[in-house]
């Protein structure tokens, strides 16, 4: 697939955000969105963890399941592979920058039942990108998760001090304000 | 317990989509029809129910600290099955609900339910309670779908209604999914209220 790497970011960032245009990521983006800082720690980690796995799932794919002709297996090996890497990354965080791991420790368990980073390594299987557009298509989408979070954060900031209709409390006005969101990163489409 | 009360339970108290909201995912990405979000909906119901039935007959047996890498092993070969089993007898369907199928893995719903319900229950009541919880998940993605569809398409079930030049096409667009579904829940607070 000849596709520039301008064209991935700008594609995975805005174009095709990974939590407005393509619904993954949802549940961290309700449930820790309601802080600016909180979001950008979870940016942040998932960041992190998105580029390794890229990574590993693509060696993963290339090197065993393709050669070995068992790529049936790709959804039980990628979520293990995942399952075991968010680990190894909290156990070596935690070894060699305690002030890192004390700034993501928390979220890292969270990521592993965010289905951004198993959808993303999916979808650059699908794509059939080499190593380094599949790097840069998972790091350029974790940046387009981490920047609907803390926009929609920013938003919800602001609407703890509105006066918001009982049944629409919590998680309905979130999704209403979210709507509006995707619809002005409908803006973008075309652009790639 | 009685019987008929997991089921329904399920269905209305425990409604997966608008009660707990839990996978959320695939409940936005999959209803831009009426039969897209149905047929995820079956398709994550088939998975939960049999990965009710096996956890909670291997419950005894695995230890109690890996569990959760167990019971994920465990999901992930039946989300294997049903991708394999769509993909062969029903290809438009899963090419239209994409990488949502393998991603069934990662649905809290799934997990939550061998967790809190199939790892401490007989056999039976576990499917009962997939089956529940999945007809209410099936029952909700359904009903957005639906509405994403009258309101956006114009038809339901793929079935025009004769009003597809007034419909605005937003419904069915990513903007839509947000909209009808947080509108959706306003309306169930609403009722449940009362």
């Amino acid at each position: 697939m000849e596709l520039s790497y301008f064209a991935i970011i700008i594609g995975a960032i805005f174009v095709n955000n990974v939590v407005l245009a393509q619904f993954l990521g949802i549940c961290p983006f309700l449930g820790v969105s309601s802080k600016v800082e909180t979001s950008l720690g979870m940016g942040a980690a998932v960041t992190f963890v998105m580029a390794i796995a890229a990574v590993v799932a693509w060696l993963i794919q290339t090197y065993v399941l393709v050669p070995l002709d068992i790529v049936y297996m790709q959804t039980i090996v990628f979520i293990l592979v995942i399952a075991a890497l968010v680990q190894m990354v909290e156990i070596i965080l935690k070894k060699l920058s305690p002030s890192l791991y004390q700034a993501l420790g928390i979220f890292l368990p969270l990521i592993t039942t965010n289905c951004a980073v198993l959808g993303v390594a999916i979808l650059m299987i699908q794509k059939e990108f080499d190593l380094l557009q599949s790097v840069t298509y998972s790091v350029a989408t974790a940046l387009g998760f981490a920047l609907a979070l803390v926009l929609f954060a920013g938003i919800r900031e602001r609407l703890d001090f509105e006066d918001v209709p009982a049944a629409f409390k919590g998680i309905p006005i979130a999704l209403v304000t979210a709507g509006i969101l995707a619809m002005a990163f409908m803006g973008f489409s075309g652009l790639v | 317990m009685n019987k008929l009360k997991i089921i329904l339970s399920g269905i209305v108290k425990n409604n997966p989509t608008f009660v707990l909201v839990l996978g959320m995912c695939p409940t936005l990405g999959t209803t831009t029809s009426a039969e897209n979000g149905m047929g995820m909906g079956l398709a994550t119901m088939a998975v939960l129910i049999m990965s009710n039935l096996v956890i909670s007959l291997v419950k005894n047996i695995i230890p109690d600290k890996v569990r959760i890498p167990a019971f994920i092993v465990i999901i992930a070969s039946f989300v294997t099955i049903i991708q394999m089993l769509m993909q062969a007898f029903v290809p438009a369907l899963y090419a239209s609900l994409g990488v949502f199928i393998p991603l069934i893995v990662v649905n809290c719903i799934i997990l939550g339910r061998a967790e809190a319900f199939a790892s401490k229950n007989p056999a039976f009541d576990s499917v009962l309670d997939g089956l529940g919880i999945g007809l209410g998940f099936t029952l909700s993605l359904t009903v957005i779908g639906a509405v994403r569809e009258i309101l956006g398409g114009g038809s339901i079930f793929g079935v025009g209604l004769g009003i597809s030049d007034y419909t605005p096409l937003i419904f069915v667009l990513a903007p839509g999914a947000f909209l009808v579904l947080g509108y959706l829940m306003v309306l169930f607070n609403k009722l449940a209220k009362k």
